[in-house]
């Protein structure tokens, strides 16, 4: 019997980073970058709450509103730096915007197991792993009625605050975007640089900014990720492809924040059925099952590009550097 | 003379690109209530000066007067504040966005954005102004004639006071161009400063109060409009004596080459776009092509050129010895050996037919590259056709090794029009390829083509300005909504007949 009260919490848990990622996204790409380095970037933002976690707890001092401060702010300086280091190179440099954000995902997973790495090292543990119970523990607090309220609570109110957090920022970017003068114009920038351009909007200020700002939600992905779905356990490689799980989600979502709320806990679902699917020994099917997320994408590709409605399709100039007196 | 008042005051203005200079030490006045033609060759600096003026390129050198008072102009938002607004030869609009967002753009009012109070605003303008826009149609919806009506709207809701417009009717039927020039005109009535950059000599005659040359970036002189003529104003363009005729042998031995006989072709979508389309193209004749742009023009030289699948009808090619051969189904390549050759000029320019990024010569070889010994291109031949090219047509580049891109827009023409005719082609397709072109190098486009003619070659030259078509062509087959509205000939029609053939099957109104 297929568990709905058991699947669908964690759908949500496992949708949280990818939401988290695609939000971010969608501003990077609305302001016409393409950031590949955000599966980097999550990873980047999950070690730097870590790092912050770890030197706090080491420090043995339990002050949970610092406990949740600390790698909170380490993590969005963490993503905010992997931004700016993207936006240099591709918006003042120019750099050529595919390679750079595929560099920065090497790089990222790598920094990433590499702090992991010494990190696991400072603690002499057994298992390759490092385990922040403590810090965890406060990022998991879920509201205080959660237990007493049954299926609603446990279906509803059973998260930790970065879950909502996620679904807030996904719903004000969407906001931000239709409706804030902001939002017109960075849309502007990202469709047509040059008409952005002509009608005064300064394009590296937006370009800078949104990138940024995107990185860092990106960032909180992974936090999220280290501090509530896994419980505070890190572990090297543990992060998977979710990060481009989240640039597929983009694109499944055709450029809207809001519509990722609910494709990302459809995505989350897909990621996690085959545990919930009674599939016996032969485990290829699990393997099957675990390609779901990436096939609707292809599907939603398809469909879009088949009614090539305008308002479907990327930013127009995304991937293209801008340079005011090119001729 | 009666007094003036300045509202633009440009001083020895001077802008450089890398080694280039593109203005050199300008001085330029813009008066109220005037309309000003800025002329010059392709190439002599008009745009990069009023992009100056727009806040797009910031001057080297000299100073800039507003109302009397210097002005700094360091970005677009600048310029707003100064009350200018440019209209730029391609236009700047976002086309997923609508009207009003487009209109709206970058403008920091107070307060939250409210469309519907823009929409409201939007209106108001248009209907003091008797423009026709929706302001919340989007872009992408628009024809050209609206987006370019949404510019001016968009100018006129910052509250410019001096307008520049950048080849307006470039891509304008005639009926859209004397809409526009009766706004202009209203526009100038209600005080406003008027600067018009074209290449129509016609235009500049009917419109302007005044016109102002440009020679290799410099300024030589302004006069007014009524006490000059198109001879004199291309004379001081060019810098010598040019003569503004376009000459017209007659037809030698006129044999039929192309035939095509109810043609048909859908799009993509299956929209209609030539229907029962019947004509013959002869050698050593030009056969122009007229019709108000997208009517299926496009189509009718790709169908030839084998680029474009057809639904119905046939297309031969005849031989000299009088034997026919089908087209339709044959492979471009195959059609291009048989000498039929196209040179379409698109409105993007580098679009179809060269490669930006890549040099002269090997545009050249575009054509030829499948030449040569086994897999080695023989490079020495395209060589020698590109210095060709550049020296016979006067191109004026840095070298055979500069990417085209690079080139003016102009010189790109010629570029690829010589390429074109150096195929030794009997049959030349030509589409615009004089758009966006200066008078001078226009004449040297027109003289190649009468070249061509003359070696008995069948050209078939669509274009979009009618004099130029009436004085060019020996026929003209006159296209409307895909269908052949009429074929007149070139020596005796009538300018206002054939416009009326454009708008209107047959040129008449039926019943």
């Amino acid at each position: 019997m297929f568990d709905l009260v058991a699947f669908f919490p964690r759908a949500v848990m496992q949708s949280i980073p990818l939401l988290f990622g695609s939000t971010g996204e969608t501003l990077t790409e609305k302001s016409g970058n393409l950031n590949l380095g955000i599966p980097g970037i999550m990873y980047v933002g999950g070690i730097c709450g870590v790092i912050g976690a770890f030197f706090y707890e080491q420090a043995g001092a339990s002050n949970g509103f610092l406990a949740v401060l600390i790698p909170l702010v380490c993590c969005l300086v963490g993503s905010l730096l992997m931004g700016l280091l993207y936006c240099f190179l591709t918006v003042t440099l120019r750099a050529n915007q595919n390679v750079t954000g595929l560099a920065m995902t090497t790089f990222g997973v790598g920094f990433g197991n590499f702090f992991g790495g010494s990190l696991i090292k400072l603690t002499g543990a057994e298992v390759p792993s490092i385990a922040l119970t403590a810090t965890s523990g406060y990022f998991r607090k879920t509201l205080p009625f959660a237990e007493s309220t049954g299926v609603f609570g446990k279906l509803f109110l059973s998260y930790g605050f970065l879950a909502y957090a996620a679904i807030a920022i996904a719903l004000i970017s969407s906001y931000v975007l239709k409706k804030t003068r902001v939002g017109l114009q960075l849309r502007a920038v990202g469709e047509s640089p040059a008409t952005a351009d002509a009608a005064g909007i300064n394009i590296t200020r937006y370009k800078y900014v949104a990138t940024c700002i995107g990185s860092m939600i990106a960032g909180l992905g992974g936090l999220y990720y280290v501090m509530d779905y896994a419980c505070g356990v890190w572990s090297n490689n543990g992060f998977g492809d979710r990060g481009w799980l989240a640039i597929a989600l983009v694109i499944f979502t055709i450029w809207r924040p809001n519509v990722g709320i609910l494709s990302s806990m459809l995505f989350g679902g897909l990621y996690i059925l085959y545990l919930f699917i009674p599939t016996g020994t032969f485990l290829a099917v699990k393997e099957l099952y675990k390609m779901l997320p990436y096939l609707v994408t292809i599907l939603v590709l398809v469909l879009t590009s088949m009614r090539n409605k305008r308002e479907n399709q990327p930013p127009e100039s995304l991937g293209v550097p801008y340079f005011r007196e090119e001729r | 003379m009666e007094e003036k008042r300045a509202a633009v005051q440009m001083r020895d203005i001077t802008k450089r690109f890398g080694s280039t200079l593109a203005n050199d030490r300008v001085w330029l006045d813009i008066y109220k209530g005037e309309i000003l033609a800025l002329l010059g060759e392709n190439g002599s600096g008009k745009t990069t000066l009023m992009n100056m003026l727009s806040g797009i390129y910031f001057p080297d050198d000299g100073k800039i007067f507003i109302n009397g008072k210097e002005a700094l102009i360091r970005s677009p938002r600048d310029a707003f504040s100064y009350g200018i607004g440019m209209i730029h030869q391609h236009f700047k609009l976002v086309d997923v966005l609508t009207a009003a967002e487009n209109i709206v753009l970058g403008l920091k009012e107070p307060g939250r954005l409210d469309m519907n109070k823009v929409a409201q605003r939007v209106q108001e303008i248009c209907d003091a102004y008797g423009f026709d826009v929706d302001p919340n149609q989007k872009i992408y919806n628009m024809s050209v004639s609206q987006k370019q009506t949404v510019e001016i709207v968009k100018v006129l809701y910052r509250g410019a006071d001096i307008l520049i417009l950048d080849e307006p009717t470039a891509v304008l039927t005639p009926q859209e161009t004397e809409k526009l020039f009766a706004v202009l005109r209203a526009m100038r009535d209600d005080g406003k400063a008027i600067v018009i950059i074209t290449h129509k000599m016609h235009e500049v005659e009917e419109l302007s109060d005044r016109v102002a040359i440009l020679r290799h970036g410099q300024f030589v002189g302004d006069m007014e409009t009524k006490k000059t003529s198109a001879q004199d104003m291309t004379n001081m363009m060019v810098g010598r004596p040019v003569t503004l005729n376009i000459e017209r042998p007659e037809p030698v031995n006129p044999q039929p080459r192309i035939e095509v006989k109810n043609l048909t072709v859908r799009d993509a979508e299956g929209t209609l776009k030539l229907e029962d389309v019947t004509f013959t193209a002869k050698s050593g004749e030009i056969l122009g092509i007229a019709g108000i742009s997208g009517c299926g023009q496009k189509e009718l030289l790709e169908a030839i050129a084998g680029l474009q699948k057809t639904e119905s009808g046939s297309i031969c090619y005849v031989k000299d010895d009088g034997t026919r051969e089908e087209l339709i189904g044959k492979d471009p390549t195959a059609i291009a050996a048989m000498g039929v050759s196209l040179s379409f000029v698109p409105e993007d320019r580098l679009g179809m037919g060269l490669v930006g990024s890549m040099d002269l010569t090997d545009n050249m070889m575009l054509r030829s590259f499948r030449k040569g010994r086994s897999w080695f291109t023989n490079r020495k031949e395209p060589k020698r056709l590109a210095e060709n090219v550049v020296k016979e047509l006067e191109v004026n580049t840095p070298g055979v090794s500069t990417p085209v891109r690079r080139l003016s827009g102009g010189n790109v023409q010629k570029v690829l029009v010589g390429r074109e005719i150096a195929a030794a082609p009997t049959v030349l397709l030509t589409a615009y390829a004089v758009r966006g072109l200066d008078i001078n190098s226009s004449y040297t486009i027109y003289d190649l083509i009468n070249k061509q003619k003359k070696a008995g070659v069948a050209v078939v030259f669509v274009g979009e300005d009618l004099d130029v078509l009436l004085e060019l062509c020996d026929r003209i087959l006159v296209l409307c909504g895909g269908k052949v509205s009429g074929i007149v000939d070139g020596r005796s029609a009538q300018k206002p007949e054939v416009g009326m053939m454009m708008t209107r099957l047959g040129g008449k109104t039926n019943g």
